[in-house]
């Protein structure tokens, strides 16, 4: 197991202050400018492991950026804290994303982003909770992350505890039966206390969703399924942090996040090869100076 | 022997009943499987630490690992096929990789519903769980196996399978009995030949052993009841001090109890000792539970049989 970085936890901890303090336009500044350093850190663990998941990974950042920086009550000097938020990443393949995003708010140090996928690294290419701080289950085969967040949203409120659990999944996940399973459970339980957030970039590994296994139309199925849905740009962060508010209705929250995959570098939004292709030299040369 | 006969799921659920009055960690999982899981009068008992989930095993198997997250004790229960079979990808991610304290509870495994056929058979459990690492594999042989099984969960949570079974046994071990994790306990020792056994045959390695007792044949009775972690040792010694093994298994040969005990013995450098393997090689045809154990001939005369062989063979 990896340990926590003191001083990036402090470090962390003063950026948050400052956002939540921030008026809206000087939030939304802050938190672009922790995205892009996520995106940034992502593209060279990328580089150096040459293997890695970097479309999805660029579709999720905003949102993990949000999560960890204005919503989780989390304390990563304190990654087992009974009354934590807990956050389950179930598109595990996006590992990249979620390590940079644990390692800049203080899980561990980021230095140890450069081992991404390097033999006998704690970070492997799917997170692993054994050996990485903030990880809460492990993930990489699809369908895995919302059962167990039903389970921990259940374990709250059968211990009375406070604490919310946010599961992040993908779109093209959202094929698994065992997610419907999960819907459908969550619902019947009214988990108020549980929030998913689908990271609708409309791409799987092999192609458009639309044209794989069709989910549209997503928010009304989710809808039927007795979830409380609310429909966002997934890149705009005050949207974001506004679809995290209490549940209305009592029952569970599923937050549909139009995203673009790839999304911050020109040749790579959008585009159904980079799933997880890998930069060339001059390409991540040319994305690095995007993010900047 | 005409002993009295039980079963064990009634032993799980009272022990289950008893420990929950003390520790409010204990929760029971289930798919739809109140009634055959026995849980009735924890429900009853309990009815907000009861979840169930319907019929959905893979959330149901994900749903343990996420309440075990924050340190209560999911007791998993489902019958045997469904819960290893639809929801191995679970098992293995969610419980046993990640190292989620779940205690999955396999009911009426093996060949409990007979008739039912091979669709409601758990004889593929342990070869499937042997294949993943950081879990136990309990077979209880009895009510007071049973028991212990369950207190040890409790006791010592860690990722784990106990089967429970549904077909009646006799008690074959007492309170006094040792009952140690990853051991075998050997309930009768002899000389001439090792008789291995696990949950259901466990009675019938003891009929065998009388058998032959009467043939002059000493024979040892060994109890597996942790198909993982596996007591080596147990089959080291009884390779070296008898002349012979037979291990028998409700399960299927590939991959089971009898493979991991050919696996050592066949790597000892010397003391090999022949090695006679019963249990399905085949999906069973119709036919009741003693019906099914007698047609692939896993009772006291299956084994005394296969004993002479090896005997012949040693």
């Amino acid at each position: 197991m990896i340990e926590t970085d003191a001083l990036q936890v402090d470090r962390w901890r003063e950026l948050r202050e400052r956002i939540d303090a921030a008026p809206a336009a000087d939030r939304v500044e802050l938190l672009t400018e922790r995205a892009n350093w996520t995106r940034r850190s992502v593209v060279r663990m990328i580089d150096a492991a040459r293997a890695g998941h970097i479309g999805g990974d660029f579709s999720v950042t905003d949102i993990l950026t949000v999560l960890f920086n204005s919503v989780l009550r989390i304390d990563p000097s304190r990654p087992e804290w009974q009354d934590r938020d807990r956050f389950i990443l179930s598109k595990g393949h996006c590992a990249a994303a979620l390590y940079s995003t644990l390692a800049w708010s203080g899980y561990f140090s980021p230095d140890a982003l450069s081992t991404f996928m390097a033999p006998m690294s704690e970070l492997n290419g799917h997170p692993n909770r054994r050996k990485v701080p903030g990880v809460e289950t492990n993930t990489g085969p699809l369908g895995h992350g919302l059962p167990v967040g039903v389970g921990a949203a259940l374990a709250a409120r059968l211990a009375g505890g406070p604490e919310r659990v946010y599961v992040v999944l993908g779109d093209g996940e959202m094929q698994e039966g065992s997610n419907w399973e999960a819907l459908m459970s969550a619902a019947h339980y009214e988990l108020d206390n549980l929030f998913i957030t689908i990271d609708r970039n409309r791409l799987q590994q092999g192609a458009r969703t639309e044209d794989t296994n069709g989910l549209d139309p997503l928010p009304e199925r989710l809808a039927a399924f007795g979830w409380e849905v609310r429909e966002i740009d997934g890149h705009d962060y005050l949207a974001l942090i506004e679809a995290y508010r209490p549940s209305e209705s009592g029952r569970p929250v599923a937050v549909v996040a139009n995203t673009i995959k790839g999304k911050g570098v020109s040749f790579i939004e959008d585009r159904v090869e980079w799933h997880h292709k890998v930069p060339t030299e001059e390409q991540v040369e040319l994305a690095l100076k995007e993010l900047a | 022997m005409s002993r009295e006969m039980y079963d064990n799921r009634t032993a799980f659920a009272d022990e289950l009943i008893a420990l929950a009055e003390t520790d409010d960690r204990i929760v029971a999982v289930c798919n739809d499987s109140v009634g055959s899981s026995n849980l009735t009068g924890f429900r009853d008992r309990f009815p907000d630490r009861l979840i169930n989930v319907g019929i959905a095993e893979q959330n149901m198997v994900g749903v343990g690992a996420g309440l075990a997250d924050r340190g209560l004790i999911p007791f998993v229960c489902a019958a045997g096929p469904f819960l290893t079979g639809r929801s191995l990808e679970q098992i293995k991610a969610d419980v046993a990789y990640s190292g989620h304290n779940v205690i999955l509870c396999g009911m009426s495994p093996g060949m409990a519903y007979g008739e039912l056929g091979p669709t409601h058979h758990s004889v593929e459990d342990l070869s499937w769980l042997r294949a993943l690492p950081d879990i136990d594999i309990v077979v209880p042989a009895d009510r007071e196996q049973t028991r212990r099984a369950v207190r040890d969960a409790v006791d010592h949570p860690r990722p784990t399978y106990i089967r429970v079974g549904r077909h009646k046994v006799p008690d074959v071990t007492t309170e006094s009995t040792p009952w140690e994790r990853g051991k075998m306990q050997m309930l009768r020792d002899g000389g001439d030949v090792t008789l291995i056994g696990t949950g259901t045959l466990v009675s019938r390695a003891l009929e065998a052993a009388e058998r032959l007792g009467d043939e002059g044949v000493h024979a040892r009775v060994l109890n597996a009841s942790w198909i993982a972690p596996f007591d080596e040792d147990a089959v080291v010694r009884a390779a070296c001090e008898t002349r012979g093994v037979v291990v028998a298994e409700e399960a299927n040969v590939a991959g089971g109890l009898g493979a991991a005990v050919a696996s050592v013995i066949a790597q000892l450098p010397r003391n090999r000792v022949p090695v006679r393997i019963l249990g399905l090689r085949e999906f069973a045809p119709t036919g009741s539970t003693d019906f099914l154990l007698e047609h692939f001939g896993l009772t006291g005369e299956g084994y005394a049989n296969a004993a002479r062989e090896v005997l012949a063979d040693a």
